[in-house]
């Protein structure tokens, strides 16, 4: 099969930008821990309500630099009671559904979690700077999937 | 011309392909306004049934029975008329498929089936609505195992010999489809039919999205593959010239079959239930599909620099200049290529693994895809409709039509780029997808997002109503040319099938070995699937009865 000199050049360029660009993304995910949203746990979706931490949802202090928040999703909203968190400090949210397949996702930030029932999905995110800001479900979830909003304030 | 059978076959797809196109485009036109809030719908319909619709009819719907219209009249053309077998499957197939189409537009307008053409459980549409989606992929594969046993009739009279590059592209994307076809089967007939129908009371939700996904991926490869067709095969014979290469043309798309299929779970990167080892290692395969389509960006210049030069094009760029651009045919064709390549370097944003979180589920990826399928797929859809009815008709492509033609893909092209540019930046500001009107009771953050120049809801609504505009003028010349414009007497006003000649005296024979490439594309499935998904089987959590929340 024969290749034409640029088509060698092109291809040899393109290659190696892929290899390029697959390892940053690679290291940056499995030696700094730049992963996305996601988790192994699995859990009863009838039982959420009675399963920890998800029976007494919002936010837990862990230790000094580390809190958890977690929250179930149903159509149309978050149970969680008000939401405040700090600036500076690691935050693990845990996230599960009672119904459909939701979202969990914090405006301004890369929290953006698919929240799929049976399931718990986690990620950690420390908010730089404080305000409030809009958590919002950008999955489908039924005819009022676009109410289904609440806020985090970040102090 | 092509037989006269074979013709009523192909016209038959391109007529269901654009009532779907038409009604598709409709309430594309009624989301931009009830997104504006302009437009209040009666209380029998709603916005998600409208999106529903609009997914449906034009994603799966207008693509597939125009792809299929289009393998038709090129696999009559290039290897022979259809013989009885192959045209009767042909017909069963395409009765079974429009069957499927009827039965999910009914349930989606008496609101049985607001679940989005993606129609992710634990949300339960009326079991209809699946046998509707069952009914349609069967009936692409009746017509899809229709062309492969037209093709292996060929080959057996043409023993040794190379197939015509058509011949070998329209096999290619059909193994691609069967198999990719295999998982939403699968999901569908195991998991939502006994669900839905209450024969068992719960449904493994993380494995349905995945098979979902095994399917939704190489689906869009379905989409490009026959529009690449075109430009590998049609755009060549516009510019007078013969096929770049076709070893590297069939190389390509065997390439396709191998890493389009093993790369579904860069749709799931944000959720749980997979495990970041195998998100990222179907990330890497779905990187690979770059590959091939470096080669076909340069066989693409490389063809337009040679026939440009060739019609005395100097200096670095002159050949540019001599390209045919008042031939509709090939703008239109050209204009598709150039929004593909914001489309793919985007394309390559999404799937970068922890980038993901940044446009998941955003307004950006709708913006992706109505640059991806949108406009390259569907712009050369439009290019090869304009002569591929009066190809079929045999009437003429008159001037005034060619003029209309023009006017139709400039609309398209602009209406789009103010649409999905719009969408680019909203998404990139957080806005989500697939929402009816919300300011999140009036939110600051959701404010701010519509109140640029370029991302208030008027510039997405002006976009969205220049491309029914320019929609409306295409079923317009689709009308003419398959039932009004003046039949064609003299030989020059017969609108010929533009197939380039391709040179395969130094193609290796081993690329049209079907059994080397589907039996890698197997592995490389079994590698990236098989753990994952036996993971989920195993060590499912309880399932999820169905919810109906709307």
């Amino acid at each position: 099969m024969h290749f034409h000199k640029y088509e060698k050049i092109w291809l040899t360029f393109g290659m190696a930008s892929l290899v390029l660009f697959l390892s940053i993304v690679g290291v940056s995910a499995f030696s700094q821990d730049h992963t996305p949203a996601g988790g192994m746990t699995t859990i009863d979706p009838k039982k959420v309500n009675e399963t920890a931490p998800f029976d007494k949802p919002g936010v837990t202090q862990l230790d000094d630099d580390t809190y958890q928040v977690a929250i179930v999703a149903l159509a149309f909203g978050y149970t969680a009671p008000e939401l405040k968190v700090p600036a500076g400090k690691e935050i693990i949210f845990k996230l599960t559904s009672t119904d459909v397949v939701h979202s969990f996702t914090i405006d301004n930030t890369k929290v953006n979690m698919m929240v799929v029932p049976g399931r718990i999905t986690t990620k950690s995110y420390t908010f730089d700077k404080p305000g409030k800001y809009l958590i919002l479900c950008n999955e489908y979830c039924g005819a009022g999937h676009h109410m289904m909003f609440t806020e985090i304030e970040v102090y | 011309m092509i037989a006269a059978q074979d013709r009523k076959l192909a016209l038959w797809n391109i007529g269901v392909a654009y009532i779907a196109f038409l009604i598709g485009t409709l309430c594309g036109l009624l989301q931009v306004f009830i997104r504006n809030d302009a437009l209040q719908l009666p209380s029998w319909l709603d916005y998600y049934q409208i999106l529903t619709a609009h997914g449906v009819l034009l994603a799966l719907i207008y693509t597939a029975f125009f792809i299929f219209a289009f393998f038709i009249t090129g696999m009559s053309k290039s290897i022979g008329s259809f013989g009885p077998k192959v045209r009767l499957f042909s017909w069963i197939g395409f009765a079974v498929t429009t069957a499927g189409t009827v039965l999910a537009t009914i349930m989606i307008v008496s609101g049985e089936a607001s679940v989005l053409y993606t129609f992710y459980a634990p949300l339960k549409a009326s079991g209809w609505y699946y046998v509707a989606l069952a009914l349609y992929v069967v009936g692409t594969w009746i017509t899809s195992f229709a062309l492969v046993g037209h093709y292996i009739v060929w080959k057996k009279k043409n023993k040794g010999q190379l197939s015509p590059l058509f011949a070998f592209m329209t096999i290619t994307t059909i193994a691609l489809w069967i198999i990719a076809g295999l998982g939403v089967v699968a999901t569908v007939l195991f998991q939502y039919i006994p669900w839905a129908f209450g024969m068992v009371d719960t449904i493994n939700v993380e494995l349905s999205r995945s098979l979902f996904w095994y399917f939704g991926h190489p689906l869009v490869y379905f989409w490009l593959l026959p529009a690449y067709m075109a430009w590998y095969v049609v755009v060549p014979k516009l510019l007078g010239a013969k096929v770049f290469s076709d070893s590297l043309a069939r190389l390509s798309f065997v390439l396709f079959i191998l890493f389009s299929i093993p790369v579904g779970f860069h749709h799931q990167l944000t959720e749980p239930g997979i495990s970041n080892f195998w998100k990222f290692l179907q990330v890497c395969l779905t990187f690979m599909v770059i590959i091939p389509s470096l080669m076909t960006a340069f066989s693409m210049f490389a063809t337009f620099e040679i026939a440009g030069r060739k019609k005395g094009g100097k200096g670095l760029f002159g050949w540019f200049t001599k390209l045919p651009w008042k031939d509709v045919r090939f703008t239109s064709i050209f204009i598709a290529m150039a929004f593909f390549i914001p489309g793919g370097a985007g394309g390559i944003i999404n799937a970068s693994f922890q980038l993901n979180e940044v446009v998941h589920n955003t307004l950006w990826i709708v913006g992706h895809f109505h640059i991806t399928v949108g406009t390259p797929v569907a712009m050369t859809f439009m290019g090869l409709t304009f002569w591929m009815i009066p190809y079929l008709t045999g009437r003429k492509f008159t001037k005034s039509m060619q003029k209309l033609g023009f006017i139709q893909v400039i609309t398209w092209a602009i209406g789009m780029l103010l649409m999905s540019t719009s969408q680019h930046i909203l998404g990139l500001l957080g806005a989500p997808r697939r929402t009816a009107y919300s300011g999140y009771n009036n939110h600051p953050s959701a404010l701010e997002w519509f109140d640029g120049i370029l991302t208030n809801h008027v510039t997405m609504a002006i976009g969205g109503s220049i491309l029914f505009l320019s929609a409306m003028i295409l079923i317009y010349i689709v009308v003419m040319s398959m039932f009004i414009s003046p039949k064609a007497v003299r030989e020059e006003d017969f609108v010929e099938f533009p197939m380039a000649e391709s040179d395969k005296e130094n193609t290796p024979k081993w690329l049209e070995n079907w059994w080397i490439w589907i039996g890698i594309a197997f592995v490389l499935i079994i590698i990236a699937y098989a753990i994952p998904l036996s993971g989920m089987i195993h060590h499912a959590p309880p399932g999820s009865e169905g919810f109906r929340t709307w």
